[in-house]
């Protein structure tokens, strides 16, 4: 809670620098600003680091060491944002022993600014992932799902942005059709919406509306489905839709080594990164931002 | 002077729509591994839950000869066979003195195993990791037309959807069925099966539409992962193996 106040009055000092010290400030701070983000997907209740005689994972992941790498990050750079994109629960007895108390309690100490919601976080019905919301001290982001009838109206936000010195970071979130992979009687009266669409209706207000300097998607739809080119994927949002700068997903586990580099509808470029799962790695992006007339996102440097 | 100059780069600044652009983006991925120290408040949040589960979960039940894996072979992976067979030898008792009647074969799906069975003691652990779900085994009433729409389904998905040694499948290099048998006999479109799964695919999961149309379902209230504690109970040392059930051959 005390974090969400933080960032809530940043918003409120940066509009007053933006509106009276505009100049003065572009004269004496350095050009270039650092943004961080820092993202997790799929961790599926993987709290504890996988054992020593683990078959495939032996001794990677746990949450208290991510804690130190996410600490020693911010302490370099204070505008970061860490992200997860869904399946939090479901994958250790955390999950069926305390329900994703636990994975709540953890994101919040670890500060995560928001997550998405991903098919398994509905395992326990939306009820139960509802029961778990007060452990959570961040948001929770989808702008496809339609939860009006639903426990959970009014506890999940399309969208939000973020303002870390001065800059505008719009994060908008989207999950993955339900019917068929989730059973009715878990996720109830949730409606999925055309993640196409969706994502450009978010585009055009976080862009156009709320004069975001980046944005960010928040997927849980899956990196790409090879067999079934028809199904929307990270890879048809970047190619089909146009101003995201970063899409972080998740659901087919995709450990991408690095970030993939993709051209939008406006042949554009948008980065779309996954870390795999089970909190194995923590994805690093950083975006370097110059005030001024600056040139078009074609002649960044991507280092990857 | 000075004034005059500064009033004149404000103004420049304002009038030529001045916004923030990204210059340079890097990207990478930090592995979480042993080199970084892990955050003693957070550990210390963690262990008295630690505590509860591990007192709870880490007898020793059996013994894994080698690593298991989903993603080790075509149709019919090792884990899998181990779990549809498990689903059978465990559940038809129930379903026979229940029922009188007899389960005919499993069908479970590839997306169930959460987990490999990692080489080394297997505990109660193990199946919470391979089947961290709720679900539980259903028999669902199958006329052999609609077994027929279940093979159907198999050639389409192209995955090693785990099904017990009674059945046989054979697809050509392509997917397609050449033959199908149940217990060395063909399916008849007539004849009622009765087919082990879990309340998940029953209920459309895995889009797996051809349990819709059924004779009748049989709720044995028994969850899959206490299917196999209590398979892993009664078994020494696993002896998981790919074979031959559910297979591709190549024609000429």
């Amino acid at each position: 809670m005390k974090r969400r106040n933080f960032i809530k009055q940043t918003i409120a000092t940066s509009t007053l620098t933006s509106l009276g010290g505009l100049g003065l400030d572009v004269l004496t701070s350095p050009s270039v600003k650092k943004v961080t983000i820092l993202h997790t997907n799929d961790v599926h209740s993987h709290i504890d680091p996988f054992g020593p005689n683990d078959g495939r994972n032996a001794n990677k992941g746990g949450v208290a060491r991510r804690a130190s790498l996410i600490a020693a990050i911010r302490k370099e750079n204070p505008n970061t944002l860490l992200l997860d994109a869904g399946d939090i629960f479901q994958g250790t007895p955390y999950f069926n022993y305390y329900g994703g108390e636990l994975e709540f309690k953890l994101m919040s100490m670890l500060k995560y600014d928001a997550a998405t919601i991903g098919n398994h976080d509905f395992d326990n019905g939306i009820e139960g992932l509802y029961k778990q919301l007060p452990h959570a001290k961040f948001e929770f982001l989808s702008a496809n799902y339609d939860f009006k009838n639903t426990i959970l109206n009014g506890h999940v936000s399309p969208y939000q942005i973020f303002t870390l010195d001065g800059m505008k970071i719009g994060v908008f979130g989207l999950g993955i059709e339900l019917v068929g992979l989730v059973d009715k009687r878990m996720f109830k009266e949730t409606v999925y919406l055309d993640p196409i669409e969706i994502t450009q209706d978010m585009t055009r207000l976080l862009k156009d509306d709320k004069k975001c300097d980046l944005i960010i998607c928040l997927s849980h739809l899956g990196y790409e489905y090879k067999n079934f080119p028809k199904k929307v994927s990270d890879l048809t949002i970047a190619k089909r839709t146009k101003d995201i700068d970063l899409i972080i997903g998740g659901h087919t586990h995709t450990f991408l080594p690095k970030p993939t580099i993709e051209k939008n509808s406006e042949n554009k470029t948008v980065l779309v990164n996954q870390v795999g799962a089970y909190g194995l790695y923590l994805g690093k992006i950083d975006f370097y931002l110059e005030y001024g007339k600056g040139p078009t996102s074609q002649s960044t440097t991507i280092l990857v | 002077m000075q004034r005059f100059i500064f009033c004149f780069i404000c103004l420049a600044l304002f009038s030529c729509n001045r916004h923030y652009y990204t210059s340079k983006i890097e990207g990478k991925r930090l592995e979480i591994n042993y080199s970084v120290e892990a955050d003693s408040t957070i550990n210390a949040f963690i262990r008295p839950y630690r505590n509860h589960i591990d007192a709870s979960l880490d007898n020793v039940l059996s013994y894994a000869p080698e690593t298991y894996s989903k993603k080790d072979g075509d149709l019919n992976t090792a884990i899998g066979n181990l779990m549809a067979d498990a689903v059978y030898a465990e559940s038809n008792p129930i379903f026979n003195k229940r029922y009188s009647k007899n389960i005919d074969f499993v069908l479970l799906n590839h997306g169930g195993i959460r987990s490999i069975i990692s080489m080394g003691t297997v505990t109660k652990r193990t199946a919470f990791e391979v089947m961290p779900f709720e679900n539980a085994v259903v028999v669902v009433a199958l006329k052999g037309s609609q077994i027929h729409k279940m093979i159907e389904y198999l050639s389409v998905a192209k995955r090693a959807h785990p099904i017990s040694k009674q059945l046989q499948i054979t697809f050509n290099d392509s997917y397609k069925p050449l033959s199908v048998t149940l217990k060395g006999e063909a399916i008849s479109n007539q004849k009622t099966y009765y087919v082990a799964t879990n309340d998940y695919l029953y209920n459309g999961g895995d889009k797996m539409d051809f349990f819709k149309s059924n004779e009748g379902v049989f709720i044995l209230d028994y969850k899959i992962r206490s299917v196999l504690i209590d398979h892993f109970k009664k078994t020494d040392t696993l002896q998981a193996k790919i074979d031959q059930r559910f297979i591709r051959k190549q024609v000429n």
